[in-house]
């Protein structure tokens, strides 16, 4: 007895922890999902009002070819424009980081583009350029702005005594740049890079429900606008499920990217001293 | 900054740096260092020793190229220090100034890199250096996992890698508890024996200058002049000296310098 009694002690520190990061989440979820179907079949409430959790998985099924290829083209478009707005950030604030002429001249209108909703700019930008670039240039103008702004704060970071030191070595502009700076500033862009990821999906949303409004497209949003219309309340909830399964889903893919690159010596990705 | 050529003859003597002259003056804060004259011979060891603040890192990194004069002349190995390339210096910063994201060989093998020699003949040399550091077990550990003294031990074998005929220390063991100060000043001393190099140490430790150098170089402060000149005239530095009356007199006429030379500041 006594046995048993000290090796489920010696259990519990290591159950507690698995129990609050893994099992405490799925608890809260299924308890607001049996809350969501009492208060639903309680209360008699309508499909067209509220559908309950079941005709949202029965939905899901159902209409899972439409919102599978809905899923992927919205997915398509986030991946677009977050790789664009990667690429553009690093690349802009490499350039202003080697000249402050450029940064003076450029900054303020990338903040501009920042701070200008991008729901108001979509539908400009769907006249002026064809559909699926318009979409991809909303995602890039809401994503691109925190790689910009991180990787200038990481390029800007850089270490005195050792910029000091590539000086005393008589480094090039160039071997600095590929041997200090960029190093230094990985942190800060892959920070930068986990938020635009997130942001690259609402762009994309945002873009696809201003031109779904147009008459045409075929993502998610569009799905998630046109059954609205439709009052088909069980289809928008089964896309808006999708959408934040997607953007948990990018959001983990870049954390473990953060943490597989700076796992080695960056104080973010160091496990907690014990 | 006044240029002047130098014929060959001139420079073959045996001064490893020569600072003739020398001020630096920033924008504000009036006149930081000097003017301020000095010989080091070749292989020799000495100390600028000084209160925090008077300039004596200042002089270092003059030397070093790291920052320009205001005016006066410096000489490095026998050139002019704003033609200065990594190859003639080695340079330990306070702290230990390592990348992180780098493995300690990597570390080691970035002067190299930097000067475009390939990986193969920089290897032969990092594995060098770190043997002479008593580091060549953790060529793949990361810094962060490194105590002080060891990150300090890299710092020091990085300044060795390219075989400079000068090292400057600025105040590299300022931040490290006794017991490794002093493992690491009997190393430095073994290293200055085995390798001959022209060492110039700055710190404030009166012990530490007068258990290191041959010759002891007090500075004012602000503007940092040489106040005096203390030669340390012995033959083995170990524990024995550490602990002998000859050390305990020569570091009571080191303290009696720095007081005076901290003195003339209050009175200018």
């Amino acid at each position: 007895m006594s046995g048993v009694a000290t090796d489920a002690a010696r259990g519990v520190p290591l159950s507690r922890g698995v129990i609050s990061r893994i099992v405490l989440p799925f608890v809260v979820l299924a308890l607001s999902i049996f809350a969501w179907h009492l208060v639903v079949s309680v209360n008699n409430i309508p499909p067209y009002v509220l559908p309950g959790p079941a005709l949202v998985a029965e939905t899901l099924i159902q209409d899972w070819p439409i919102l599978w290829s809905s899923l992927l083209t919205t997915l398509l478009t986030t991946f677009e424009g977050f790789i664009a707005a990667a690429v553009g950030g690093i690349a802009l604030a490499l350039l202003f980081s080697q000249s402050k002429w450029l940064e003076r001249a450029l900054l303020p209108y990338a903040v501009i583009l920042q701070v200008t909703p991008v729901i108001a700019i979509a539908p400009l930008l769907l006249i002026y350029l064809p559909q699926q670039t318009a979409v991809v240039a909303c995602a890039w103008i809401v994503a691109f702005f925190p790689v910009l702004s991180n990787t200038t704060l990481g390029l800007n970071s850089v270490d005195r005594n050792l910029a000091g030191l590539f000086k005393l070595y008589g480094a090039s502009r160039w071997q600095t740049l590929r041997y200090l700076k960029l190093p230094a500033a990985l942190p800060y862009t892959l920070g930068g890079l986990r938020i635009a990821g997130g942001l690259s999906l609402i762009g994309a949303v945002v873009a696809e429900i201003a031109a779904g409004s147009a008459g045409s497209g075929s993502g998610l949003a569009y799905r998630i606008a046109e059954s609205g219309y439709r009052l088909n309340i069980p289809r928008m909830f089964a896309a808006l499920l999708l959408l934040s399964v997607a953007g948990v889903v990018i959001y983990m893919a870049l954390a473990l990217v953060s943490h597989l690159l700076l796992r080695r010596w960056h104080e973010s990705a160091l496990r907690k001293e014990s | 900054m006044v240029l002047t050529a130098h014929t060959s003859s001139e420079i073959a003597g045996d001064s490893a740096i020569r600072l003739r002259g020398v001020t630096k003056a920033y924008d504000g804060r009036g006149v930081a260092l000097g003017p301020i004259d000095l010989d080091v011979q070749r292989g020799e060891f000495i100390s600028l020793l000084g209160p925090s603040g008077c300039g004596k890192s200042t002089a270092l990194r003059i030397v070093a190229g790291l920052i320009a004069p205001t005016s006066g002349e410096v000489n490095v190995a026998g050139r002019d220090a704003s033609a200065q390339t990594g190859r003639a210096i080695g340079f330990v910063f306070q702290e230990p100034t390592l990348m992180p994201w780098a493995s300690v060989r990597d570390n080691v093998r970035l002067p190299l890199t930097l000067s475009g020699i390939s990986r193969f003949d920089a290897d032969r040399r990092v594995d060098d250096a770190l043997a002479r550091v008593g580091l060549s077990e953790f060529g793949a550990a990361f810094p962060r996992e490194l105590s002080g003294g060891m990150k300090m031990r890299v710092s020091l074998a990085r300044a060795l890698v390219t075989e400079p005929d000068v090292l400057l220390l600025d105040e590299p063991f300022a931040a490290l508890d006794e017991i490794t100060r002093f493992r690491l000043n009997n190393d430095l001393l073994t290293l200055w024996h085995s390798l001959g190099k022209t060492i110039v140490f700055v710190t404030h430790s009166v012990f530490e200058s007068v258990y290191l150098s041959q010759r002891v170089v007090v500075m004012t402060a602000r503007p940092g002049r040489s106040h005096a000149e203390i030669k340390i005239d012995v033959a083995g530095r170990d524990e024995n000296f550490r602990t002998s009356a000859e050390y305990a007199a020569y570091c009571r006429q080191a303290s009696l310098a720095l007081a005076q030379a901290s003195d003339m500041k209050a009175v200018s």
